[in-house]
């Protein structure tokens, strides 16, 4: 263990330190398991109880919950290297990924640093050098002008040689304020003059610079692979060009609609960047792409990118394994000519956050969690279990579900499918939101590009519709089922079993017994007339129509499912009912239904909603966002002070009683 | 009626091979004219009390019922299902109570509900107030059926929840609901003693109750009212101005606010019904009530022939007889009867069964009563007493034998040893009048008068002193005789017309509508539901602890 190491490759890997948290330290171990190499997992506070940290061979705390003082300490990752021998590091992506001191500290102090060296990661992290090295090797980048000759000549000249369209951007600029799209030379002037005018309005400078414009560009990225001695290779590209909040959400490999040429063109130009900055281990380089498949350098990824198992799936290759035999000095395993292209391959991003609210990064408790069985092409890429809670600390993702087909239409079916099996209660996520995006007719099409979510808001985000009524059906079915496993539950424990007061049968002698539930859908009160039959079957009337409804539940693992039929229609869903709100998620998609509370088990009231102010900025993992008060009234009381963490569906202030409020409440 | 197929035998306890009960077997030919006869009889007779029973389900008139809801308040029988556990079966006692008692003036049910319900897992006896019926107000049969309710919770020792909307007695009949021991005062009374045998008495004040009927909340254990609804005073705002010209409104002199915050008369604060409710389900889940049983249980088991088969084989012709085991064998658990004495004693059937894992002795009749049969029948209540069965009795029963050989043979006391064992017997005792109930056969096989806990009757019924022939033809003879010796002819025709009416008279009185309406049963229940009547009878009987029987003098 006091083993002196005078370099820092050519040697056997036995034992390797992840300084990450979450789905891709599990993925790392995962690998490193199968490699016979014992994985040391690193953790914070809040991660005590998580999976990487069950699933690692060792495990070391590594301070508090934020990473600055935990994920993001080089010293404690250094330290906890040290004391359990471990020969690497793997740092994941995000936190240490790209943190050139960190590479640096590693070679310093003898362990290996699962990346590449770290000048290229200093190359690539700096975006004009990155540019002008890309440029003098050969790789196509985005023209433009940024110099200091602001006449209007000049820019005019400029924006000749760029070639039309081409974008004025006040260099001080932001918020599209100072930026003007130009589509021939017989604007230019005119838009020129009006970006001038705006940009010494809003800056009170009216220097610009001018770029070619990319109309609904793609965003393409190439999986490129370095060794130490000198070779470099590209394992095809992925389309990454459907983002919201500038994040990607779903990706897939190959790009859809490319031909092989442009493939090709594609690869050898990342390789070339591969090769300018000598590069080593996994990276990526990302381009942008036009209508017409010229695409251009934007920046290079010198980690392991989130969305690698997509090219995993479609070259039949184990990435992590790849970086940890380079980074012992290995060849790269394939030569260019030996990996394959097969198939096609989706991965999609399950996030805790809510669409409906401009995605809004969530928190809280997984309190269901049930996802489709992973086989051969089905890959679920997570960090949490069900009962473990998204950290309001770190990023908000809670899996990533990747499938694999031989085309893209079979592999996009497979992606809805799996989908629609994949079932959180406890927080907002993104799901239904991927489905309705995997099932867009332009996106089946192959028709994307980086606006696509802002293009299509309309057809992604459809504001609340009113649930089928064969739906609430089921919803109230559920709910009366539930109570029925419930009173079985009870009549268990006593003496008394047999007894027919404890069937929930509803009977009532020579009458039927019907009974009204209310439930909301949405903002809407449905009442639903329920009544008993002798037969076990239940007659729901809603508004005019009447439905016959029989079934049962039954568990499957730790799920309940419930299976039904309305008017003869048979159907399963699985059944979670937690707090106030019933969840069926079927192959129709999800339907979440509220229980109305009565006042009197409500502790706060939602009445005299008059208005709405902002009452507290909330910074998130990645953006800022606000929270709005309910209503206008006095705040009584704050719960948290500035900087503090609050979990959703935490009270954060107090508002005065209203006297209307406070009669009721008594 | 379909036969479903012979399931498994599901598992039960000490089910060794060897040990089986056989099922009864069924000799019904379904197909035959009879059989389908009997069957659209008895289901037009069950179709008429359904159809009946939807009625009197509404309560008041709409206009009663329009102006009740709209002042926030819940139906009764709304409060009664929102009160008991989701979903659980509600057993209604006396649904049929007031019905055509009082000319044209209509008291549905009687102007109250009462029933068994579980109640936060506790079967408890809940007496609601329908207010939408002549303002809640007491008829004497409403008074009747409350008593009623109150004696089937102390003897079975069920909590009472009083549901209480009611304007008090009604005036104009005070003379019957006032002054009498089973009148007004009674129900007072008996929640007072009934509270001393720690039998709880919860009321719920969810409109007026106003002179008497402050009692009811003011004597229970635990009470709640409902703001702006409940009212609570001896006398209301009209007699305080007439009395001392003091004007009032009814909430400041007998409302939710006084009476928890000032007076102290009640306990808890409801807002609206739901609450009240919720809050009446939170007070009985304090009650730290474990139901104790003193038998043991088995799981339980659907017969295996089909329940409506029952309407075949009874059908509404008293005069038709039918084998009681065909009808054991659509009650009973699995259809297994463990007959006792079959050789002996035939024209009364008598055994051990199950009906929802309980056990049960049941005594049904074939036939008219012999002394074999009578002494039979005693001998197997000494039985059910000594092993703690309850005892269920399937009434169907012309009367005793009667003739010079059988008076010879002693059937007066051999019927009286029957008798005095079915009245001393302290097991739970149900009778169900499935056929007719005429004479000391009534007395045999646990009539009204033999205080079965609970006592219910088919459609098909029939209760008299004897049957309306049998009657007419007495009065006949004795006409005939009396004219005779005035030497008077007694025509045919004259004869006719005597017995015409009086046929008549016994068809109106024995018939079980008849005698639900005053009450002289528990209720009026489709054959088909008889195996789950039992069932909550018996587990509502349960809660009582199961006494020792003292047998008296039995002449030999």
């Amino acid at each position: 263990r006091t083993m002196k190491y005078t370099t820092t490759t050519g040697r056997n890997i036995t034992k390797i330190l992840i300084a990450n948290r979450g789905e891709i330290a599990c993925r790392v171990i995962r690998t490193a398991k199968k490699m016979g190499v014992q994985s040391v997992a690193v953790y914070s506070e809040a991660d005590r109880n998580s999976m990487h940290v069950d699933m690692a061979d060792e495990a070391y705390s590594i301070g508090p919950a934020p990473s600055q003082q935990s994920y993001l300490s080089m010293e404690k990752i250094i330290q906890v290297a040290k004391i359990s021998a471990a020969q690497a590091i793997h740092p994941g992506y995000g936190f240490l990924s790209e943190n050139m001191e960190f590479a640096e500290l590693c070679k310093q102090e003898g362990i290996i640093f699962v990346g590449p060296p770290s000048s290229a990661i200093r190359d690539m992290g700096i975006k004009s050098t990155s540019k002008s090295i890309m440029a003098a090797a050969g790789v196509p980048v985005i023209e433009g002008y940024h110099g200091e000759d602001q006449s209007t000549q000049c820019l005019k000249e400029h924006a000749g040689r760029i070639g039309y369209p081409v974008m004025i951007k006040a260099v001080r600029g932001g918020g599209g304020k100072g930026m003007r799209i130009v589509r021939s030379e017989k604007e230019f002037q005119e838009q020129l003059e009006s970006a001038r005018r705006e940009a010494k309005k809003s800056f009170n400078d009216d220097a610009m610079l001018i770029e070619k414009f990319v109309d609904t560009p793609r965003h393409v990225e190439v999986q490129v692979f370095g060794d130490h001695h000198g070779n470099a290779v590209y394992l095809f590209e992925r389309d990454c060009s459907v983002q919201r909040r500038h994040q990607k959400i779903i990706e897939e490999a190959p790009a859809p609609g490319i031909k092989p040429e442009v493939r090709r063109k594609l690869g050898e130009a990342a390789v070339r960047a591969a090769k300018a900055v000598n590069y080593v281990g996994a990276g990526t380089v990302e381009f942008i792409m036009d209508a017409k498949h010229n695409f251009f350098f934007m920046e290079m990824n010198t980690r392991l990118q989130v969305e690698h198992p997509v090219t995993e799936m479609i070259t039949g290759t184990d990435l992590v394994e790849w970086q940890l035999r380079i980074a012992a000095g290995e060849k790269i395993p394939l030569s260019q000519e030996e990996i394959p292209l097969q198939g096609h391959a989706f991965e999609a991003r399950i996030y805790a956050e809510d669409p409906d609210n401009n995605f809004m990064p969530g928190a809280g408790p997984l309190v269901h969690l049930s996802s489709p069985q992973p086989d051969l092409s089905t890959r679920i890429e997570t960090g949490v279990r069900q009962g473990d809670e998204v950290s309001v600390h770190y990023d908000p993702m809670i899996a990533k579900l990747v499938v694999w087909a031989a085309d893209r239409q079979a592999a996009l079916s497979k992606l809805r499918y799996s989908l629609l099996q994949y079932n959180i209660v406890g927080l907002r996520t993104n799901i239904d939101f991927l489905l309705r995006l995997s099932s867009h007719p332009d996106f089946e099409a192959g028709n994307v590009h980086t606006d696509f979510i802002t293009q299509h808001h309309k057809d992604l985000l459809p504001a609340g519709r009113a649930t089928a009524k064969e739906s609430l059906c089921q919803a109230a079915l559920g709910l009366i089922l539930k109570e029925k496993a419930m009173t079985d539950a009870f009549k268990l424990q006593t003496q008394d079993q047999f007894s027919p007061f404890s069937i929930s049968s509803g009977r009532r002698l020579n009458i039927f017994y019907t009974r009204n539930i209310t439930l909301k859908d949405g903002k809407n009160d449905v009442t639903i007339a329920v009544t008993y039959n002798p037969d076990g079957s239940y007659s729901m009337q809603i508004e005019d129509k009447t439905f016959q409804v029989l079934g049962d539940l039954h568990s499957e693992g730790d799920c309940t499912y419930l299976k039904c039929s309305v008017n003869g229609v048979a159907s399963k869903a699985k059944l979670v009912i937690l707090d106030n709100t019933i969840y069926l998620f079927s192959m129709e998609g999800r339907t979440e239904i509220d229980i109305p509370v009565p006042k009197y088990l409500s502790s706060v009231s939602a009445e005299g909603i008059q208005g709405v102010g902002a009452i507290a900025p909330m910074t998130g993992t990645i953006e800022k966002h606000t929270i709005k008060a309910p209503k206008n009234g006095t705040i009584k009381k704050v719960f948290y002070r500035e900087g503090s963490q609050a979990n959703r569906h935490t009270p954060l202030v107090e508002f005065e009683e209203e006297e209307a409020d406070k009669g009721k409440s008594q | 009626a379909q036969r479903p197929r012979l399931h498994a035998a599901a598992r039960r306890l000490r089910s060794y091979h060897g040990d089986a009960v056989a099922s009864l077997a069924t000799r019904l030919d379904s197909d035959s004219a009879l059989y389908r006869e009997n069957y659209e009889q008895m289901k037009a007779l069950v179709t008429q009390l359904h159809e009946r029973a939807q009625y009197i389900r509404l309560g008041g008139s709409e206009k009663a019922r329009a102006r009740h809801t709209a002042r926030g308040k819940l139906l009764p029988r709304e409060r009664i299902d929102n009160l008991i556990d989701p979903g659980s079966p509600f057993l209604e006692l006396s649904q049929f109570a007031g019905y055509q008692l009082y000319g044209n003036e209509e008291v549905p049910a009687g102007g109250i509900i009462t029933g068994i319900g579980r109640v936060s897992g506790v079967e408890c006896m809940i007496v609601a107030n329908d207010a939408t019926v002549k303002g809640g107000t007491y008829y004497p049969i409403t008074v009747k059926k409350h008593v009623r309710a109150q004696e089937i919770a102390l003897q079975n020792r069920l909590p009472c929840i009083y549901l209480v909307d009611s304007g008090g007695a009604n005036l104009p009949r005070q003379a019957d609901t006032f002054p009498d021991r089973d009148h007004f005062g009674r129900i007072f009374y008996n929640q007072a003693i009934m509270s001393s045998k720690n039998i709880t008495q919860i009321a719920v004040v969810m409109g007026s109750c106003t002179a008497g009927g402050a009692y009811v909340p003011a004597m229970a254990d635990e009470n709640i009212i409902v703001r702006k609804q409940g009212t609570i005073f001896l006398a209301g705002p009209p007699l305080v101005k007439a009395a001392t010209g003091e004007e009032v409104s009814a909430e400041d002199l007998g409302g939710a606010d006084l009476h928890c915050r000032k007076s102290g008369v009640t306990d808890h604060y409801a807002l609206d019904d739901h609450h009240a409710l919720h809050l009446t389900r939170k007070v009985v889940r304090s009650l730290n009530y474990h139901k104790k049983l003193d038998v043991t249980v088995e799981p339980s088991e659907e017969p295996l022939f089909p329940a409506d088969e029952l309407y075949g084989i009874v059908g509404a012709n008293l005069k038709r007889s039918f084998d009681v085991r065909e009808v054991i064998a659509r009650i009973v658990d699995g259809s297994r009867f463990n007959e006792f004495k079959a050789l002996y004693g035939d024209t009364l059937v008598t055994g051990f069964a199950r009906i929802f894992g309980y056990p049960v002795g049941i005594i049904g009749n074939n036939g008219v009563l012999f002394s074999e049969s009578a002494k039979k029948g005693a001998h197997f209540i000494q039985l059910c007493c000594q092993r703690n069965t309850p005892l269920l009795f399937l009434q169907n029963i012309t009367g005793f034998m009667v003739g010079k050989e059988y008076e010879a043979e002693g059937i007066a006391k051999d019927g009286a040893k029957m008798v005095a064992a079915v009245a001393c017997a302290k097991v739970p005792k149900i009778t169900v009048i499935i056929g007719g109930s005429y004479g000391a056969g009534n007395y045999g096989m646990c009539g009204r008068a033999y205080s079965p806990r609970f006592l219910y009757m088919w459609p098909n019924a029939r209760i008299s002193v004897m049957g309306g022939e049998q009657a007419a033809t007495v009065l006949a003879t004795v006409t005939r005789d009396i004219k005779a010796r005035e030497g008077k002819q007694f025509s045919s025709a004259e004869e006719a017309n005597l017995k015409e009416p009086i046929i008549k008279r016994f068809e109106e009185e024995g018939n079980p509508y008849y005698s639900s309406a005053r009450l002289w049963d528990d209720g009026i229940i489709d054959p088909v539901d008889t195996r789950l009547v039992l069932g909550l009878s018996i587990s509502a009987a349960l809660n009582a602890p199961i006494q020792k029987t003292d047998f008296g003098i039995m002449r030999m």
